[in-house]
């Protein structure tokens, strides 16, 4: 592991505009390690796809270099530079079978007969497609076609995969199992991947490091636990996973503790993150499975209550309550405590540490 | 073996079924039935009428049918007996009294040159004749052409009630009256070198057509759609402009004295005295083909190639493909269903095409349908004309034919 380069792919102050007036991609500097699986994450028109289209050579950066391997690439046209790439809707070949399709890479490499038949019942073992060489694009389920498409991609051995929202035409059930499958792919043949999505939990789920992109910029760039667990800034908590906020004033501030006035009055206690002096403004991030009903232990912040609407999902069962004058306040109740008898209009008392309750940038 | 399955009312699942499929057969037969109609009565049967003149003598043969039937036991080699040239003289003396003579003596003159005036003549002097003298020799006197034997072979073959002999002029040959078969003199020989002239215009058309909207269809499917739309109404305006307008038009162009030659001359490229000679001939039958025909080639290729993914060509160069190989490879195989939907169109088309060449085209540039027309409305012999548009109408068939079993009809699309 000691040999593999940190800095495999490096971003250096790129930016990117289509239009000379604004900028898709704006200064951004981004490291990928040799090996790493990483995700850019982010709604869309952030500037995730531009930056893979950047990589792999479909666009020009407006300026800044990109390194890949430690060659600058800005004038390195797609074909020469050697790098794998799956597309959303699988760009198969649609007149060639899935052998010639998988050929295509090698021919073009002049790679001889024998070996170019050997990699390919390789690769397609791998992705447990053996026996579908003959097989047109347009005979292949979806899922299958995914396969070839993730198969044609690393038949040539680049060091690089890219892929944009590879799963995106997949039906649920398909794409949790596909996350796995190229999840293990990955671990098993140790390639670089940098992963396209605006599905969160397929960037949890994959990941080594995700890094979430808006407004053409990275807004934090962490492994999955800590991107959920200790979001940096509003946008990262309320667009990875589920999010209460309460918006307030800083009162009080000391290390690892604040005391923020809500909008309402009350006063919260939470660890401020992004807040550094009272008087500012903040907005206040509290995932709902960190709060804890009818609380026992001494809570920092415990207030009531009243539940609004109750919605079954099956696992767990999700109640809307008024909190603090948020109308919009979520809990999630695992269905297995099945003793606890919710009505709305009930009230209900809550509470959560401080630690949990992060004081964001309003 | 399987249980018949009923429907929940007790009927059997089969027959309900074909119940259900026949009512909505009907429906749509209804639908298409006006139109249907239409095009039996109004194109298909008027067709088939049309083309069955190639063959068909049948009007002749009932104006000397009984001349027809004695002639069949003359086998040609001496001049007829009595029998034939007595039935021959009834039967003519029936036919001018009835005013038909004339007829016969247009139809007949088509078989063999001179006709025309021998029948005239013999009109004429038919009231002279002496029943019970010998008619030869009376046919004789009137005329001499009567002692020349291939008059009567012609008389015979005339009045057949069909026969193919168009169809060998059509190719210029003739079947001689000793029932071979040859090439016309030399000098007489023109619809080969025409049936040849409009394969190669129509090959070359088609070519053109495709050389020029390949890259402009691809522009088209590329482009951003309110780009797009603009260049497809550039494309489709010369379509909504009327044939002759676009014709004429080519006209002021490309005569000697035109805008063409005018500019060429002025910018020094062509001296005064030599101006290009860009019509009357091929050339103008060529520039002014291809450009009228180009929006059936570009439709059937825009329409594939909006379906062509971007991302396919992407996809083929970040496997390491040059864009030229990609382009080779990928795209260009991509876009077969539309080249051979619009070289279709665009040959079937110009193989019969008419108002340009005969316009623009001169004595060097015209073609196979100008010659039709011809016959048509100038020589007015409609069975040559009928058996010409057959043939053409079959090679077009072929073409069609063949097209269906390499590509298959299905893959024609117009946008």
């Amino acid at each position: 592991m000691n040999s593999k380069k940190s800095d495999f792919v490096k971003f250096e102050q790129v930016d990117k505009s289509y239009d000379g007036k604004e900028l898709v991609v704006k200064g951004l500097d981004l490291d990928i390690a040799e090996g790493e699986f990483l995700t850019l994450l982010g709604p869309s028109g952030s500037g995730k796809t531009t930056t893979l289209m950047m990589l792999a050579g479909f666009e020009t950066p407006t300026n800044g270099e990109i390194y890949f391997d430690g060659r600058p690439i800005n004038n390195i046209p797609p074909h020469k530079r050697g790098i794998g790439m799956v597309f959303q809707n699988y760009a198969l070949f649609p007149h060639l079978s899935v052998y010639e399709n998988l050929a295509f890479p090698l021919k073009v490499r002049k790679v001889d007969k024998s070996e170019i038949e050997e990699r390919i019942n390789k690769t397609l073992k791998m992705v447990s497609l053996t026996g579908f060489e003959n097989r047109m694009p347009a005979q292949l389920s979806g899922g299958q076609q995914q396969r070839v498409a993730v198969a044609r991609a690393l038949v040539f051995d680049p060091k690089l995969v890219l892929m944009d929202e590879p799963l995106g035409a997949l039906d649920k059930n398909l794409r949790e199992s596909m996350q796995y499958e190229l999840k293990h792919i990955h671990e098993s043949l140790g390639v670089t991947v940098v992963y396209v999505t605006h599905d969160q939990g397929e960037a949890l789920t994959m990941s080594n490091r995700i890094a979430v992109f808006n407004d053409g910029k990275v807004q934090q760039l962490s492994g999955p636990n800590e991107l959920y667990e200790t979001p940096v800034n509003s946008f990262v908590a309320s667009f990875i996973g589920e999010n209460n906020t309460f918006t307030g004033t800083v009162k009080e501030i000391a290390s690892g503790s604040a005391k923020i006035e809500t909008d309402s009055g009350e006063t919260i206690v939470a660890n401020p993150i992004a807040v550094s002096s009272s008087g500012e403004k903040s907005r206040i991030s509290l995932r709902p499975e960190r709060v804890s009903i009818d609380p026992n232990e001494q809570l920092e912040n415990k207030f009531t209550s009243e539940i609004r609407e109750i919605i079954y999902h099956g696992d767990h069962t999700r109640v809307r309550v008024n909190l603090l004058g948020n109308d919009d306040f979520i809990l999630k109740v695992p269905n297995a405590s099945s003793d606890l008898k919710l009505n709305v209009g009930d009230k209900l008392d809550l509470g959560w540490s401080s630690h949990d309750c992060r004081a964001l940038d309003y | 073996m399987t249980a018949e399955i009923r429907t929940s009312d007790g009927e059997l699942l089969s027959v309900k079924l074909k119940k259900v499929e026949r009512r909505r057969r009907t429906t749509a037969f209804l639908l298409a039935a006006p139109l249907l109609f239409f095009i039996v009565f109004a194109y298909v049967i008027p067709i088939f009428q049309m083309l069955g003149r190639s063959i068909d003598n049948a009007e002749m043969n009932s104006f000397l049918t009984e001349t027809h039937e004695v002639m069949q036991t003359w086998d040609g080699s001496e001049m007829p007996g009595e029998d034939v040239t007595s039935t021959f003289y009834y039967e003519l003396k029936t036919a001018v009294e009835n005013k038909y003579h004339g007829k016969i003596a247009t139809r007949l003159n088509y078989e063999k040159g001179g006709f025309t005036s021998l029948i005239k003549k013999t009109s004429r002097k038919l009231k002279n004749f002496d029943e019970n003298d010998n008619f030869l020799d009376q046919f004789i006197d009137v005329h001499k052409k009567w002692g020349n034997i291939e008059y009567w072979q012609a008389l015979k073959r005339g009045t057949d009630a069909y026969h193919f002999r168009k169809y060998l002029t059509t190719f210029d040959y003739e079947q001689k009256f000793d029932g071979s078969i040859e090439r016309i003199p030399e000098k007489l020989r023109i619809n080969v070198t025409l049936w040849l002239r409009t394969i190669f215009v129509a090959v070359g058309v088609t070519f053109c057509c495709f050389i020029l909207a390949y890259p402009i269809s691809h522009l088209l499917s590329v482009l951003p759609t309110r780009y797009s739309n603009l260049l497809m109404i550039c494309v489709l305006l010369p379509f909504w402009t009327s044939l002759l307008v676009r014709t004429s038009s080519w006209m002021v162009l490309l005569q000697k004295q035109g805008v063409l030659n005018d500019t060429l001359v002025s910018l020094g490229f062509v001296a005064d005295e030599s101006r290009l000679e860009l019509m009357y001939n091929m050339t103008g039958t060529f520039i002014a083909m291809t450009q009228i025909l180009l929006p059936f080639m570009v439709l059937p290729l825009y329409s594939v190639m909006k379906t062509i993914s971007p991302s396919l060509m992407r996809a083929a160069t970040s496997m390491g493909a040059t864009p030229f190989h990609a382009f080779r490879k990928i795209y260009f195989p991509l876009t077969y269903a539309g080249i051979s939907a619009g070289s279709i169109l665009v040959f079937v088309l110009a193989i019969g095409y008419y108002i340009t060449p005969a316009l623009v085209g001169g004595a060097k540039g015209i073609l196979i349908s100008n010659r039709i027309a011809y016959h048509m409305q100038q020589s007015l012999d409609w069975s040559l004309a009928t058996a010409m548009a057959t043939v053409l109408l079959i090679a077009v068939l072929v073409v069609y034919w063949l097209y269906n079993k390499i590509v298959g009809i299905d893959n024609m699309r117009l946008g």
